[in-house]
């Protein structure tokens, strides 16, 4: 190849890779833990704080695990569709209030609604750091071992709902 | 005893102004803390330093990585703790692996090919060039002439 | 009414630049002179319906015109007029305006200084400028315009972004992107001479003060922008290897990287095929720059709002221009001569190893900053490349080259000799190796980096002492100073640039290597010392400024008893959208800056307060103006003062007409 041409042909590969950046978020970061045992946790309940919620708890079911906040603007737009999907039955979400005030948490669920069975008040933060947590909403999927299957970052829609999270569990739940 | 009462409620006055504390309550985990948060990335503010941002999540793992030094972790261990949630990204010295061998590699490899591809540029124009044969006067002429250039720019 | 005339213009510029763009390259192509005559006048015309444009742009937000969507989004009732201004190019419509506008500032001065070039040259030159021009009002008017209506008009601004209320917001911008722009200027110049085929020393020397003078004017809008984060930002850093901060510092180095190469092709006629394309990539890195802030394909604390599709027209317009001008590199460049012939060691050499150098550690930054969208895109994970690794990659490439910065002015042209080099540095060696050892000892701390910033500033001192001893020494003159004079500007400009380097390394190397920074929490009367200075809190007061409420802060400094100075560090709330923001008190001084930055309110008014002794920080910029100011000195050389003067001789028709066909 003429090596006049060089500097043309390494345009071209850089010029590719541009491109195809316009399609993706810098700022969006996967989980590490996609594939890993989900972090145990065992933390009081928001409804009874007497009473305890483990993630020991639920081996053997496949579970949805939603971040939310009553400051979060996002979880105000995802719960309707948590809403449907609990109603649905197909599977169960647990929550898991980060960072939040329980009166404040309790007046939000009473307004927009409960979707959860239980609800796990972590105010430190501190189990969200070990779920790799930056923001809220997020959701992870997890099987009956255990092990976190998805990562859904920010707030949940329907079509995500539809496409990625309801075959996902379907599938989980027949293995 | 009058005199000791007063003497007690003098010492205030008689105190020099008080030197400010450390804002942290153990400078030296503090000053570790500065030294590996530099290099992390704040996942919420993401352009800035886990040292710098005012962001929730970066007060949170700064006490988490503030804990970890009280408990003696080495600073490996706590860049795999917080690696192993938050994946490579949090980092802002990219580790060295395979994905990224280019990366650390590239600018030496970057430097050999420029310096190579000079050498050989020179060694094809020497050749190119043809050597034309001088005689005895002009060789001194151009001598002459290329000594008086020397010192202009 | 005043917007939609701005509107108007942009589109009659749009016109005149696709005639600017077409007719005087297809005018020199076909060697009509009419045609070619266009470039002028259009180059002209173009300026003044573009600074219209720019006018009304100005009134709309001087008078707060909040129906024009660009204002109510970036200006507020309550900002200040001069910031009102700035705020013109506070986002991106705006900013792209501006870039238009300096671009036809720049083709204007083109027309005016480009008498003494053959007319085809210049036809060309304009024409790409044209063409350059074009794609940036096409961009505008399509997908960016700043002159879109808001209706029903908002009732007041969002207000500009705080960060951005500051003097530095009203200089940086339109400093940088003097350079950046500039760089079309040579852009064109090596485009024009592959079009025509005329590639020579000629188009060096031509060439040369328009690239030196871009190369200012960029050197001083980085320092600009460092200076600013500095002190805007509140944590005392100054440079974070951030995508955008590498956006401006790459066309920076491929800047220096051409006027270096440029010396050569103008003096020897070497390397010109090389020149013309540091020429391209230097604004293609200007064209990647303006792309990267833009598109949202980086995160980066400077970048604009994005929208994917003003990512994907920059992304376009990129591709056009670069891969156009590649291929026309690829076409045109081999048939190129080869200019004389040099070995390794001589100047040339050198000037050419310092271009190696700079292209690798231009291509480091590169590397660096696409990186994570490299291995995101082909699915390998997401990385973060920061500071860690840009500082331990760019050390060593510049440490050789500034190594070769010192002796390449003493080499001969040609063919120089490395035993000779040996004796006439030994003791510049000496000194400076001694120095660099035993100083940091005497200063406090030690370390090798330390050392090696102090050697590589010293090598640069003392290799300039001995060859300005060198060149007057072959002089003969009645004193000393009547010596000196006789120097070329050029050269003493050259000395001005490289000293300046040197006094950069030394703030840099002071500054990380001594630096000192205490986090505290003071109540009201407490004190503090830090790096030999008494700090002492006085409490703080409520403060209303124009558009923001602040508690402001007194410090006392003191320094053995004696007074220094007052320092105001305050805490700003900006009305308009609630935004907090820290202002750093900075005490600059020629040796060191005090820097005392707020924190958080803690109970009993007390405060969580930062302090830090930067020494000699202040160097870090100096060096920069030093730099510029040596590039300006090397510009006014005589030569080019000739040069402008001159104007193209009077020649009979018949010659007049063959010399434009050869063209």
């Amino acid at each position: 190849m003429n090596r006049f041409l060089l500097p043309f042909a390494i345009f071209v590969v850089v010029v590719g890779f541009l491109a195809v950046g316009l399609r993706l978020n810098p700022r969006e970061l996967p989980s590490p833990l996609v594939g890993r045992p989900a972090p145990d946790f065992s933390l009081p309940q928001l409804h009874d704080q007497e009473k305890v919620f483990s993630s020991s708890d639920l081996k053997g079911k496949v579970w949805l695990l939603n971040f939310w906040a009553s400051w979060c603007g996002g979880c105000k737009d995802e719960h309707p569709v948590l809403i449907h999907l609990a109603q649905s039955g197909e599977v169960p979400i647990y929550g898991m209030d980060y960072k939040d005030r329980r009166e404040e948490a309790l007046a939000w669920l009473r307004e927009w609604g409960n979707p959860y069975p239980v609800i796990a008040v972590d105010e430190s933060g501190r189990v969200g750091i070990n779920y790799g947590v930056y923001g809220v909403p997020e959701t992870y999927v997890i099987d009956k071992a255990g092990v976190i299957r998805y990562k859904q970052i920010g707030p949940l829609d329907a079509d995500t709902v539809k496409g990625k999270i309801l075959p996902l569990v379907r599938e989980l739940q027949n293995k | 005893m009058r005199w000791l009462l007063v003497m007690i409620l003098l010492v205030p006055c008689l105190a020099e102004a008080e030197e400010a504390r450390p804002l942290a309550d153990n400078p030296q985990a503090e000053a570790r803390l500065k030294q590996l948060a530099v290099e992390l990335r704040c996942l919420v503010c993401q352009n800035q330093t886990l040292a710098d941002s005012n962001a929730p999540l970066a007060e949170d793992l700064r006490r988490e990585v503030r804990e970890m030094i009280a408990k003696d972790m080495s600073d490996q261990d706590i860049i795999d703790f917080l690696v192993a949630r938050y994946g490579d990204f949090v980092l802002y010295r990219p580790p060295l692996k395979t994905t990224t061998t280019l990366l650390w590699l590239g600018p030496f490899l970057l430097l050999i090919a420029g310096a190579s591809t000079l050498v050989l540029a020179l060694r094809r124009r020497q050749k190119k060039l043809a050597d034309v044969a001088l005689s005895e006067e002009e060789r001194n002429r151009v001598a002459q002439l290329l000594s008086d250039g020397a010192d202009r720019p | 009414m005043i917007p939609e005339i701005g509107h108007f213009a942009l589109i009659l510029a749009l016109c005149m630049a696709a005639v600017q763009g077409s007719l005087p390259i297809y005018g020199a192509a076909v060697g009509s002179s009419t045609l070619m005559s266009v470039a002028k006048p259009a180059a002209r015309g173009q300026f003044l319906l573009v600074l219209l444009a720019f006018c009304c742009l100005g009134y709309a937000f001087a008078a707060k015109d909040f129906s024009v969507l660009y204002v109510a989004s970036t200006s507020n009732s309550q900002l200040p007029l001069h910031y009102r201004l700035a705020a013109i190019w506070g986002a991106h419509e705006g900013s792209l305006l501006l870039w238009v506008f300096i671009l036809s500032i720049w083709m204007v001065a083109v027309s005016f200084f480009s008498t003494h070039l053959p007319e085809a040259m210049r036809a060309r030159i304009l024409g790409v400028m044209g063409l350059v021009s074009m794609g940036f009002l096409l961009f505008m008017l399509t997908v960016s315009n700043p002159f879109e209506r808001l209706i029903p008009a908002a009732f007041d601004g969002r207000d500009l972004n705080p960060l951005l209320q500051d003097p530095g917001m009203v200089i940086h911008p339109p400093m940088l992107y003097m350079g950046y722009v500039g760089f079309s200027v040579a852009f064109a110049f090596a485009i024009a001479a592959l079009l025509g085929g005329t590639l020579d020393a000629a188009w060096a020397r031509w060439s040369r003060p328009w690239t030196t003078v871009a190369w200012c004017f960029l050197t001083v809008g980085v320092a600009m922008g460092s200076g600013w984060a500095y002190y805007e930002l509140g944590w005392g850093g100054w440079w974070f290897w951030d995508p955008v901060e590498n956006a401006s510092f790459m066309p920076w180095l491929a800047g220096t990287a051409l006027i270096h190469s440029l010396a050569v092709t103008d003096k020897r006629g070497g390397f010109k095929a090389w020149s013309v394309l540091l020429a391209i990539f230097a604004f293609s890195l200007s064209l990647l720059g303006t792309f990267l802030v833009r598109s949202g394909i980086l995160t980066s604390v400077h970048a604009f709002a994005t929208d994917p599709k003003r990512g994907l027209f920059i992304l376009v317009f990129l591709t056009v221009v670069i891969g156009g001008s590649l291929i026309l590199y690829a076409w045109r460049a081999p048939r190129v001569g080869l200019g004389g012939g040099f070995s390794l060691v001589s100047r040339e050499g050198t000037l050419l190893g310092n271009n190696v150098l700079l292209v690798a550690a231009l291509g480091s930054v590169l590397l660096g900053t696409l990186y994570p969208l490299f291995l995101d895109a082909l699915d390998l994970g997401k990385i973060s490349v920061g500071p860690p690794y840009f500082d331990t990659v760019f050390v060593p490439l510049m440490t050789p080259a500034i190594f070769l910065m010192g002796i390449g002015p003493l080499l001969q042209w040609k063919q120089a000799s490395l035993p000779e080099l040996a004796i006439r540095l030994r003791w510049a060696f000496g000194v400076s190796v001694a120095t660099a050892l035993a100083l940091p000892v005497v200063l406090g701390k030690w370390t090798p980096l330390i050392s090696l910033g102090l050697l590589l500033a010293l090598w640069i001192a003392t290799t300039t002492v001995v060859n300005v001893r060198e060149r007057v020494s072959h002089l003969v003159g009645n004193s000393l100073v009547s010596c000196l004079a006789t120097l070329p500007r050029a050269y003493w400009g050259m000395v001005l640039a490289h000293c300046g380097i040197a006094v950069f390394i030394v703030g840099v190397t002071m500054v990380k290597g001594f630096e000192v920074e205490q986090d505290l929490r003071m109540n009201v009367g407490e004190t503090a010392t830090i790096g030999g200075y008494t700090f002492r809190f006085d409490g703080t007061e409520q403060y209303k400024g124009p558009n923001y409420i602040a508690a402001r802060g007194t410090f006392r400094v003191s320094q053995d008893g004696r007074d220094v100075t007052v320092m105001y560090p305050e805490k700003r709330r900006y009305t308009a959208q609630n935004q907090t923001m820290t202002e750093a008190a900075i005490s600059p001084g020629l040796l060191r800056d005090l820097y005392v930055s707020l924190g958080e309110p803690l109970e009993d008014g007390a405060w969580s307060v930062r302090l830090y002794h930067k020494p000699f920080i202040d160097w870090i910029w100096g060096g920069c103006l030093i730099m510029a100011a040596g590039g300006v000195l090397a510009i006014s050389d005589r030569r080019y003062r000739l040069a402008w003067r001159r104007k193209e001789a009077e020649v009979p028709a018949t010659t007049q007409m063959a010399r434009q066909t050869v063209s």
